[in-house]
């Protein structure tokens, strides 16, 4: 190798460079002027961040490290890996905090003491920071990860850039810790799911596109000729994501010293706009991205090749044309025009064929493996993870039906159903990536411990079931006392009645979570003892390489 | 060539996946939001109603941001039980003013669309404060910061400005005299209340919180709680106006 290194600043590196300086100073700026003391707390914690990554561009520039990375390493590709590792934990990390705070805030509903009547704790910020911890903190950390390795191995190359794929994963924590801090010092658009503030919703923006960028590039240095299908359910996943947020938080602030911000559509356009994005967050962030694990990891486990091509086929091009328009069917008997919500509860129950036919084509996958089911508790979580999906894909279009949702509509009846899906589903499979991942990339032969994971399994399983079998009691309970007439024609119920009722079911519901908590706990440790002690894999053995091959 | 055969376009190339998935994905939210700009029943006028007063806008965004969606809804069902536990359902154009819409997806709460002047200011005060002083199994968590928080009203023209853009009738007057119009609303003895009067016709001022010494989040909040659901007169509105 010649000792003169040419000293360059690739076209890349100057472009986040400035990019970063740009938004540090311009950050400087609006925190030095707001009177917003939210505001200015995030604009110095933003513009630390960009600073501190420019700082870190020119570090290795002046250190001389300039050579480009290899691609392939002994005819094998050069992976970037690393990122990935640090999405996985941030998962792990992002996890434990939204199933503890999604426990605190089971317990205030039945212990209101445990609000502590001040501004950051009680339910009302509390709330939208276990749905975003746990959807977007932790479930993204999870599609970040698992995208990355899995559009990587399935395309046998190496992911494109130097700053990029740090850029997404590190901005897009920044994104929750941003969004986080917000929602407890008050800070929220008060749209569900999407509470982040403008500036939050700015700054997603900006890093999903890079995503994208990332994803579409790695694709475009493929060495396989076809894309494989996990990757169009990621790719489908980041595409419309991207729609709906844009569409769904239009919004401009007050002004640019100000965290408050107005969105652009009102009242029942904003009603519909919101249930549009609302449910394909559930439908393309919560299926569609968790799909695609499910396509790579549960063959990959099997070690079996996807069911069937022609039903992939199917099932992604349906569950993605369906999805979209099933969100009405969260404003029945609003003051949405009826046909809205028809149309909405009519693609609801056509969406159950697409859903059945993914789960089937990941069940089916097992066929000729099923003994793996004993010996493997890492397989059956992902498999259990897959009937939960069914279960619950089963369980939406039955509540989408007008005549059911006048009756579960406003209770618990919809968080038991949020929660099969998402501590049965996305947990599940998520855990289960999440074990297969780790071990992969520390260069080990397997899990520390199946018994552990069988203890994780067994114990979340039971968590679950707690969970919603209590919400389902409460839920259709609350409904019919709501409804209920006495012998003269009168309510039978005050308001309060009904709440009282709920209180028993609420303390088996944080039970339920404790123990779904309790089960990812062991997990952590487990994985933990994988990375530093766990038994390293045979150089060679171990992977191949990534391919998988589909079944005609 | 079978026609699974064909399915290769979209498997070797990556843009041509892209647009696919982005034409599948535009269809269903075209058809289900563009009408709702055209149609008469979403887009109706309806007697009565009129902007938020910059205190009840003060006090809707506090409603916000400690989060009360997350338990209350604010959407009336036409169901017979609601209709006599809460009032008459709820009309598009009773949230036209609403950004961001509150209509909520939970009742661990009753519903509030028609709360307002169902209880005293005293009773809305103390029940912030700490709920179980008035309805003793309540789950709520308590608020008393409201009452000792100050209100912001630094920006409050900014907010009007803003809602005017978007095509909030606001008037030049409403938008020049918002901070007036937010002092004389919950200070009356203090505030220009003939102005605000003539500004905004029917609309309640008072201390809200029941201390005139200062304007407070509870003032704010309360002056919204009130005027919830009270806007449109159905004595007079004509539910058939728009059948065809």
């Amino acid at each position: 190798m010649s000792e003169r290194r040419a000293r360059y600043l690739s076209l890349e590196e100057g472009g986040f460079a400035l990019l970063l300086a740009a938004t540090a100073f311009l950050c400087l700026i609006i925190a030095g002027k707001t009177f917003d003391q939210v505001l200015a707390f995030h604009a110095s914690l933003i513009s630390l961040a960009a600073a501190v990554g420019t700082f870190f561009i020119f570090r290795r520039y002046f250190d001389g490290d300039t050579m480009p990375i290899p691609q392939e390493v002994d005819g094998k590709p050069n992976y970037n890996m690393a990122p990935v590792e640090f999405a996985a934990w941030a998962s792990v990390f992002w996890g434990i905090a939204g199933f503890l705070v999604g426990l605190i805030i089971a317990l205030q509903l039945a212990y209101p003491a445990l609000n502590l009547d001040l501004p950051w704790t009680h339910f009302g910020r509390m709330r939208p920071l276990h749905t975003s911890a746990v959807i977007f903190a932790f479930g993204g950390n999870v599609l970040l990860a698992t995208s990355m390795y899995v559009v990587q191995r399935t395309c046998r190359a190496r992911m494109p850039g130097r700053i990029l794929p740090w850029f997404v994963v590190l901005g897009y924590n920044l994104f929750i810790v941003v969004a986080g801090t917000g929602y407890l010092l008050g800070v929220t658009h008060g749209k569900e799911y999407a509470e982040p503030e403008w500036y939050a919703d700015y700054l997603l923006t900006v890093v999903w596109v890079f995503y994208l960028l990332l994803f579409l590039g790695t694709l475009w240095k493929r060495k396989e000729p076809h894309i494989y299908v996990a990757n169009w359910f990621y790719l489908a996943f980041i595409v419309t994501i991207a729609v709906l947020h844009v569409f769904n938080n239009m919004a401009l602030p007050i002004s640019m010293y100000s965290s408050k911000s107005y969105i652009v559509w009102a009242g029942v356009q904003d009603a519909m706009v919101q249930w549009w994005y609302g449910h394909n967050a559930v439908g393309f962030f919560l299926t569609a991205g968790f799909l695609a694990i499910m396509y790579y990891f549960i063959p990959k486990r099997a070690d079996r090749p996807v069911y069937s091509y022609r039903l992939s086929i199917v099932h992604f091009w349906a569950l993605i044309f369906i999805y979209i328009w099933a969100g009405p069917h969260h404003l029945h008997y609003t003051s949405l025009p009826q046909w809205a919500s028809t149309l909405g509860m009519t693609f609801s129950i056509i969406l159950w064929m697409p859903s059945w036919g993914g789960m089937i084509n990941g069940l089916m996958t097992l066929s000729g493996a099923w003994d793996k089911l004993r010996t493997d508790p890492v397989l059956r979580m992902m498999v259990v993870s897959v009937a939960f999906y069914g279960m619950s894909t089963f369980e939406g279009p039955v509540m989408s039906i007008r005549a059911v949702n006048s009756l579960s509509h406003y209770t618990d009846w919809t968080i038991g159903h949020v929660h099969a899906g998402a501590l049965g589903w996305v947990g599940y499979i998520s855990f289960g990536a999440l074990y297969c991942l780790i071990p992969w990339l520390y260069n080990k032969k397997d899990v520390y411990s199946l018994r552990l994971v069988d203890w994780h399994f067994w114990v979340s399983t039971l968590g679950i079931v707690l969970y919603i079998c209590a919400m389902w009691v409460s839920g259709i309970m609350q409904g019919l006392m709501w409804r209920a007439y006495d012998s003269l024609g009168f309510l039978e119920y005050s308001f309060i009645e009904t709440v009282d009722a709920m209180h028993p079911f609420y303390v088996m519901r944080a039970l339920g979570g404790g123990l779904f908590l309790l089960g990812a706990l062991i997990m952590v440790y487990n994985l933990y003892m994988t990375a530093r002690h766990g038994e390293s894999a045979e150089a060679v053995a171990a992977q191949p390489d990534g391919r998988l091959a589909a079944a005609e | 060539m079978s026609a699974w055969k064909k399915h290769e376009i979209f498997e070797k190339n990556s843009l041509i996946l892209t647009i696919g998935i982005v034409v599948m994905v535009s269809i269903g939210g075209l058809v289900e939001i563009v009408p709702l700009y055209y149609l008469k029943s979403t887009i109706e006028k309806t007697e009565g109603m009129r902007p938020y007063t910059p205190l009840e806008l003060a006090g809707r965004n506090i409603y916000v941001r400690e989060g009360c969606y997350t338990c209350h809804s604010q959407q009336i069902r036409p169901l017979r039980d609601e209709l006599e536990r809460y009032g008459m359902y709820s009309l598009a154009a009773e949230s036209m003013y609403d950004r961001p819409f509150q209509w909520g997806s939970k009742r661990t709460g009753p519903d509030l669309a028609r709360v307002g002047g169902k209880y005293s200011d005293e009773w809305q005060r103390d029940h912030l404060i700490n709920p179980r002083s008035v309805s003793p199994t309540s789950i709520m968590p308590g608020y008393p910061f409201l009452a000792e928080n100050k209100l912001n009203t630094r920006d409050i023209q900014d907010h009007l400005e803003l809602n005017a853009m978007y095509g909030v009738p606001y008037t030049e007057d409403q938008i020049k005299y918002a901070r007036a119009d937010l002092i004389a609303q919950a200070d009356p003895e203090r505030g220009d209340i003939d102005g605000f009067e003539e500004r905004y016709p029917g609309a309640l001022a008072r201390s809200f919180d029941g201390d005139p010494s200062q304007i407070t989040e509870m003032d704010a909040l309360i002056a919204y709680l009130q005027m919830l659901g009270t806007l449109v007169d159905f004595e007079l509105y004509d539910n058939n106006a728009n059948l065809r």
